[in-house]
């Protein structure tokens, strides 16, 4: 068990100035090498609304951002009349004396009504009463002020006049922390340096560097939320690393442009979210015709049409196994965790170089807007590389290559694999057409002239065939809790953190012995390996953000299985784990097959 | 004491491949439109100005969305691709920047270029990428046996517009102009000497080349035949104009009558292609030539920023 847990909630409105003290504290969490989890509920709207960031830090693992708020610092009146029920007995208020009436807490919470102007002095830095909480806020928690301080150089430091800036946030921030050791509480535990250090990113940051790591040469996107800091990222350090990133007029122009560098021999990336990647769906199924490796993120948002564009859900799953007309090869990962998502992308890479097709990964809101800690050498920024079979590889199709063979190249040659090998444009001796019209295996087209049923069924048969060697290639799903549980959890992709946890809770407080099995490979899928573990199962639940559990009705298309119950959650807010909890109880007794918790937070 | 890593290696000159024809560039299979299409004049106009500007078949990519004359890369000793609809040169952007050593050339048709993959032409032109965009523009949708295109004329009756097509047309050379394309010139299929060297120049052109050419469809459009454009189209050479003037090149765009101008319309080479635009091209080589790994000093770097 975590000796640490501890959650955070900054709310206000958008332009407030949220984001700021949640990365001054996030820096000073993973500083003193405890793990943090992040997750932030906005709106569409760049000033005003309602912004809630739920901040937890713990000395292990941080997998959701949980079910209890130890600290609020509401910004305005709406967030101390949305959220501060939620506090824990035991938890504290922090808050402008002087702008916010102090709502009706429950027993055991301190209201820590900061005197903001006196404690601001002559200070002129906007939204001054966040660093004054900050300060507070560190005391109470037993943060040595030097750690706040290193954490508002990092900050402020790197803007123009960046020195004054951080003085006189030094300077409010000092006046909060001697203010709270003279008139608060500390909270019962404090918070410890742990000797180690993290690294702290998105979701977005962890996809855009694993494609980095993959030697990603060609990025392009269109902006869209969630998706778009991939694009931020890439932008940002295209020049350093060598990486050409493209804004384009528009999805069908990013998925077709990625589709040419990745003909042309770049490992090439694009990410939307659902919107976008419906317009992406002809090209992935041309890239298939064609044997292009590319690689599509689909950053899932509560849909249908523009739908909530801030909100998450797993909804796209038979979007993305839906893309494109006709049976194509392609694979469709989820990645599970923000760590996840970083080693993902490498791996994929090298899937789809080998088997000549597109790759489509599905995050989702939570995931790729979430935040977390990752330690350091987390970070493997050589992976394997594995390009599969191009022709006059020396360094990248830049060699020498062999003599054409008698009777010419076929570039969509038969082969046991159903894999060619390809020959990228400018090798001399081996021009070819690639067409997404059906061809012969010199790539001769058999969609207008020349058509023929034998042909055309030799040709399917042998794109297709690539799809059995993927599956060997990718791991099997494990079970994660003991093999003789009473339930078993079943989810795919961004739910594995808030699972686990539930299975957590349930096992410690509930008595109830759960384990999870989490799918990461939604296409192929190891059906025989998950449906021989679920036999064994006494209760199979599956967790999924959907409505209509797109999952569970995959699941059994491929492997016949149908659940006991079902958690649903379509609301855009991710799970909590008690959600999880509850649900299981509820099924359990028999209240119902499909448990959809309320959520609490009003965000 | 010398060390073998302190010696750079030898590289052996390539030897000069011999200068090539247009029938080296004919490709594996003959083409299957109509007797008498339009096409074949530009298929063969665009197989000698690749010969003629010294080019070897593997240093040329052809790009084609869809529609009769999308088939065109198919009929080309070269390296092609046979996209999707309206996606050519979305396509063949990321070709040019993935390997910019390169010469990609799109061929298409009207709806293939100014209907549904008209977005990306124009963002293309005002990128200014380094591309040769040849479109056979016949006026109609062949392919789909005879509907009204985005350059049919007012008035046209197609099995679209069976009582006589009610929209205006496109003008892809003034669009062409004001959008950013930095070669604009356009040809007849029927003057195959005057439209090889109208490509011919474009692919010498470093950025966007528009060559739109008549390319008359003898099946299904009777308007538009070589009959009708034969005593119209006038060079612009002898009509006197200067391709540099951009506003007269723009007068020349709009007119149509008893006199259509062909030939070189527009032009100018004081604008950086979109490559050469790009500092991640600056050194290097090709992108797609590129190792892919990353320098662990640069690694280190990225992941110090997140802590």
């Amino acid at each position: 068990m975590a000796k640490v847990d501890f959650a955070v909630a900054v709310g206000g409105a958008a332009g407030q100035g949220i984001a700021t003290p949640g990365d001054i504290l996030a820096r000073i969490f993973v500083r003193r090498g405890l793990h943090v989890n992040a997750y932030n509920a906005y709106q569409s709207i760049i000033r005003g609304g309602h912004i809630f960031l739920i901040l937890r830090a713990s000395d292990e693992r941080v997998n959701s951002m949980g079910d209890k708020i130890d600290a609020l610092i509401p910004l305005d009146q709406d967030t101390m009349n949305r959220h501060l029920t939620h506090l824990r007995a035991g938890g504290a208020c922090l808050f402008d004396a002087e702008k916010i009436k102090p709502g009706a807490p429950r027993d055991g919470v301190q209201m820590c009504a900061l005197p903001v102007r006196e404690l601001a002095g002559a200070s002129k830095i906007p939204n001054v009463q966040n660093t004054i909480a900050l300060g507070a806020l560190m005391q109470m928690t037993g943060v040595p002020f030097e750690a706040l301080e290193a954490a508002i150089s990092a900050q402020f430091g790197k803007k123009s006049k960046g020195a004054a800036i951080v003085d006189e946030n030094v300077a409010v921030a000092r006046a909060g922390y001697e203010h709270a050791a003279a008139q608060f509480q500390p909270f019962s535990t404090s918070l410890p340096d742990t000797g180690k250090r993290y690294a702290f990113l998105e979701g977005n940051q962890a996809l855009a560097m694993g494609g980095a790591a993959a030697g990603v040469k060609f990025y392009c996107a269109y902006p869209m939320s969630p998706s778009t800091g991939v694009l931020h990222w890439m932008a940002k350090n295209a020049r350093k690393l060598g990486i050409m990133v493209r804004q384009v007029e528009d999805e069908l122009g990013v998925i077709n442009m990625a589709v040419g560098a990745g003909h042309a021999g770049c490992r090439a990336m694009c990410a939307t979210s659902g919107g976008g990647f419906a317009l992406m769906t002809e090209a992935l199924g041309a890239a298939s015709m064609m044997e292009i490796p590319v690689v599509a993120i689909n950053v899932q948002r509560a849909g249908p049409a523009t739908g909530v564009p801030t909100k998450t859900e797993q909804g796209d799953l038979w979007q993305a196994m839906g893309a494109g007309q006709g049976d194509y090869p392609r694979i469709i990962v989820a990645p599970t965790t923000i760590p996840d998502c970083f080693h993902t992308i490498p791996e994929l890479f090298n899937l789809v170089d080998r088997f000549q097709c597109p790759g489509i990964v599905l995050s989702d809101l939570l995931l790729s807007e979430g935040r977390a800690s990752m330690a350091p050498e987390e970070f493997d920024f050589n992976p394997e590389i594995d390009r599969g079979e191009i022709i006059g590889w020396g360094g990248n199709g830049n060699g020498d290559a062999p003599p054409v063979p008698e009777g010419g190249y076929k570039r969509f040659k038969f082969t046991e694999s159903g894999v060619s090998p390809r020959a990228l444009p400018g090798t001399p001796g081996y021009m070819h057409v690639a067409a997404t019209d059906d061809h012969m295996e010199n790539g001769i087209l058999i969609s207008d002239e020349f058509t023929h049923p034998h042909k055309r069924q030799a040709m399917h048969e042998k794109r297709m065939r690539k799809m059995e060697g993927v599956l060997p290639r990718i791991a099997p799903p494990k079970l994660f809790g003991p093999a003789n549980a009473a339930v078993t959890l079943l989810g795919w992709g961004s739910t594995e953190g808030v699972i686990r946890e539930a299975c957590e809770k349930l096992a410690g407080e509930e008595g109830i012995v759960v384990n999870n099995l989490q799918i990461k490979w939604l296409v192929p899928l190891h059906g025989d390996h998950i449906l021989s573990l679920l036999s064994k199962s006494k209760t199979t639940i599956i967790v999924e953000n959907n409505y209509s559990g797109q999952f569970a009705r995959y699941l059994r298309g491929e492997t016949g299985f149908a659940a006991h119950g079902h958690i649903r959650k379509y609301d855009g807010e991710p799970f909590m784990p008690h959600h999880i909890v509850d649900g299981v109880k509820a099924i359990l007794a028999g209240a119902t097959k499909t448990y959809v918790p309320t959520h609490e937070h009003i965000v | 004491m010398e060390s073998a890593t302190t010696t750079a290696p030898v590289i052996e000159p390539k030897p000069l491949s011999p200068a090539l024809t247009a029938k080296d560039f004919k490709g594996p299979v003959d083409p299957d439109w109509c007797p008498g299409c339009g096409d074949f004049g530009v298929l063969e106009a665009l197989k000698q100005a690749v010969a003629t500007c010294g080019l070897q078949p593997h240093e040329v990519v052809t790009i084609s969305g869809i529609g009769c004359s999308s088939n065109l890369p198919g009929y080309v000793n070269a390296y092609g691709m046979h996209t999707l609809h309206g996606r050519a040169v979305a396509v063949a952007c990321g070709v040019q920047l993935a390997n910019h050593s390169l010469k990609v050339i799109v061929t298409g048709g009207d709806g293939d270029g100014y209907g549904i993959g008209f977005n990306h032409f124009i963002h293309c032109m005002r990128r200014n990428y380094d591309l040769t965009y040849v479109v056979m523009n016949n006026e109609i949708y062949g392919l789909t046996t005879g509907q009204c295109s985005p350059t049919s004329s007012k008035g046209m009756k197609t099995k679209s517009t069976p009582f006589g097509n009610v929209e205006n047309p496109i003008n892809p050379i003034a669009l062409a102009i004001a959008g950013g394309a930095t070669y604009v010139a356009r040809g007849f299929s029927g003057n195959q000497k005057m439209l090889a060297e109208l490509i011919k120049g474009g692919l010498q052109h470093r950025g966007f080349a528009l060559i739109d050419v008549f390319s008359p469809c003898v099946t299904y459009n009777k308007d538009n035949t070589y009959q009708f454009f034969r005593p119209r189209v006038k060079d612009l050479a002898e009509l006197g104009h200067n391709p540099t003037d951009f506003h007269k090149a723009l007068d020349y765009a709009f007119m149509w009558g008893d006199t259509i101008p062909i030939g070189l319309f527009w032009k100018r080479d004081d604008l950086p292609s979109l490559d050469q635009s790009e500092p991640v091209l600056a050194e290097g080589g090709p992108l797609a030539h590129r190792p892919l790994g990353i320098d662990p000093a640069a690694a280190r770097e990225l992941i110090e920023e997140l802590m």
